[in-house]
């Protein structure tokens, strides 16, 4: 099938040593206090790390399109759920009223 | 030899190979719809049997058949059979593994051994459920809410909640699977918009199998965590919250209902073109129609969660949200209608159902904008109000097209006919039970009738007698069908090819179909339902083989 696309070994090492850079990164960042910067920083770098593995060790990079509009299709359904479910939390204290995960 | 004789002794995906090893292995789409049959169907009666147990203790006021305990398991047991072993798998399970590779002119789903291993995730996790309702039941009902069924309850949550997580996965591999099949294997010139609607709906159903049912999954895994480790994702006391294991279950749990209604859905269009004589009023709109309610089916879980202590802006936004569900579910059952208009229609046993789903979803559907409104809603909220409705939606609308769609194809996937009367009368007494039972729990539920209790005040009495006479009925509905299906499987003449004179690629083959569906790979040579203007309906019934 014109469709199977054989990755390079080389390529697959150096997404591994990638990764691991980027957990060493974010063990590291993890004893320095940089406030509330030290969430931006490790949710970067995971987001960093499942797009690496997304596109190489699951082949995205290299599907037909459908392959990626299905993925980010995934990811968008993420967002919905998100975004909707911080619809609620970020307006509860709008009135005054607030709630325990809030406080 | 008659031809009658020589039509059954064709090779065929029943006798081609025989023994019980050859249906537990069986990598035959149409031989994996009769296991899901048998499947779906045990947990249907499981699941009447609890129904039937709750309508007993109703018929008197005071709680004196079974204890509050061992209602509330009752009516939990009920639930989680029903919705997630019998409604979400039955016509995708059943008639969508048999019928789409045939419609779409292919020999098989995509992935054969994936839709097998479905089936046995879904006995799977049946058992395991079914395990755990024995082994002292469950008393949280069918929505597991926390904190009850993290923190406080006794009950058995663990190894149901694993049986729904462990069910949802054979969801999403046959999700996947009809996906890919429709995308890769359509036979040559069955593009897009040859395709029969019944294939459309099931592949929105799919997109929401694929796109929802890993966050039920997730959402089951932390409420185990959640009892078993006490991590707190749902605990106040540790930073967590309750509402939140609400919002994961009703993303998943609002769209499911779009698993069940979608199916049956499709199954009406098939019915109505069939029986009208004509191509669906509108085949586009319909069709788009599915994928709306598929997407604006994510929208809206919030209105299950207004009186949760979700904010009020919040809600009045999924309010909004929800109003919009209905435009892509009045095109449908507008267009049925204008179907309908001019048509030959005939009444034969699977119109009378599709007529009556479309009742009966419409009353569903209505009483869900009822309920979709933020003011209504509080005052109705966990009374039999809610309870009338989602029946109207789940059996006036799954059951009723799944029933419908059953007495369709029954030629097709057993090569013998039912008898027709008795069919109509199964229909009519399902109708007239249905309609028994449930709209005067509208009634209760209005009057502020709560759900989930096993005595009330005795005013309410009359209306609950009428609606636990009406599941009699109901019952009695839905045993017939057992009974001459049965029948027909040794006595039934022999149906033919197209025993309903209706258009489509699994009428193009024989009944019951060969092992590999055709015998030449069939080419789309034309657009979908191509009936002719004023072509005559079927208004002497089935004609058996002979009259082919």
């Amino acid at each position: 099938m014109s469709d199977i696309h054989v990755v390079p070994v080389k390529i697959y090492v150096a997404v591994f040593l990638t990764l691991m850079v980027l957990t060493a990164i974010t063990v590291a960042v993890a004893f320095v206090d940089l406030g509330a910067l030290n969430n931006v920083v490790m949710l970067g770098i995971a987001v960093a790390k499942a797009t690496l593995v997304v596109l190489f060790f699951m082949h995205v990079k290299y599907g037909t399109r459908l392959v990626p509009l299905v993925a980010a299709g995934g990811f968008f359904w993420l967002l919905i759920l998100f975004g909707f479910t911080l619809s609620d939390y970020l307006s509860r204290g709008w009135l005054g009223a607030g709630t325990p995960w809030m406080r | 030899m008659s031809s009658e004789a020589m039509a059954a002794e064709r090779p065929n995906y029943l006798n081609a190979t025989t023994g019980l090893k050859s249906w537990l292995l069986t990598l035959d789409h149409k031989r994996i719809g009769i296991l899901y049959l048998l499947g779906v169907s045990a947990f249907f009666v499981l699941g009447g049997i609890f129904a039937m147990l709750i309508r007993l203790e109703l018929v008197t006021p005071a709680g004196d058949l079974v204890q509050p305990d061992a209602y509330n398991r009752l009516f939990t047991s009920h639930g989680v059979l029903m919705v997630f072993f019998f409604l979400i798998p039955a016509i995708p399970g059943v008639l969508g593994n048999f019928l789409i590779p045939i419609m779409i002119g292919t020999k098989d789903l995509a992935f054969p051994r994936l839709n097998l291993l479905s089936w046995y995730l879904f006995m799977a996790g049946g058992t395991m459920a079914l395990g755990g309702i024995i082994a002292g039941g469950v008393d949280t009902g069918w929505t597991f809410y926390t904190p009850y069924s993290s923190t406080y309850t006794m009950t058995a949550v663990i190894p149901v909640g694993l049986g729904v997580f462990v069910n949802g996965f054979s969801g999403i591999l046959t999700g996947l699977n009809f996906m890919v099949t429709i995308h890769r294997m359509r036979a040559p010139g069955m593009t897009w918009f040859r395709l029969p609607l019944f294939v459309w709906s099931h592949y929105a159903t799919s997109l929401i199998q694929v796109l929802g049912t890993p966050v039920l999954a997730i959402t089951l895994v932390l409420l185990v965590f959640e009892r078993a480790f006490h991590i707190g994702v749902f605990d106040p006391t540790r930073g967590g919250d309750p509402v939140f294991f609400q919002h994961l279950f009703w993303f998943y749990s609002h769209p499911a209902v779009y698993i069940m209604i979608l199916p049956s859905m499709a199954v009406i269009s098939e019915l109505i073109a069939a029986f009208a004589r004509k191509r669906i009023f509108g085949y586009h709109a319909v069709a788009f129609a599915s994928i709306g309610i598929a997407v604006l089916g994510f929208l809206v879980w919030g209105h299950h969660m207004f009186v949760s202590g979700q904010s009020v802006y919040a809600g009045t936004a999924f309010s909004l949200l929800t109003m919009l569900v209905a435009i892509p579910s009045a095109i449908k059952v507008f267009n049925w209608s204008f179907t309908l208009y001019q048509g030959s229609v005939s009444f034969q046993t699977p119109m009378l159902y599709a007529l009556g789903f479309i009742g009966l979803f419409m009353i569903g559907g209505l009483t869900g904008v009822f309920l979709g409104t933020l003011g209504f809603d509080v005052h109705v909220h966990d009374t039999y109000f809610v309870v009338a409705h989602f029946h109207y939606v789940m059996v006036g609308g799954t059951i009723m097209g799944y029933l419908g769609g059953l007495h369709y194809w029954w030629p097709k996937i057993t090569g013998k006919l039912y008898p027709e009367f008795w069919g109509k009368i199964s229909a009519l007494l399902v109708f007239v039970g249905f309609n028994l039972t449930f709209f005067p729990q509208f009634l209760l539920g209005y009057m502020g009738m709560p759900r989930r209790y096993h005595a009330y005040p005795e005013e309410w009495q009359v209306l609950n007698v009428l609606s636990s006479a009406g599941a009699s009925i109901l019952g009695l509905g839905f045993v017939l069908p057992v009974l001459y299906f049965a029948w027909s499987l040794k006595k039934g003449p022999l149906a033919g090819r197209n025993p309903w004179g209706a258009r489509g690629l699994e009428w193009e083959t024989d009944s019951p179909p060969p092992t590999l569906n055709f015998d030449e790979p069939p080419v789309m040579n034309h657009e979908v339902y191509p009936y002719a203007d004023g072509e005559p309906g079927s208004t002497s019934g089935m004609k058996p083989a002979s009259a082919h």
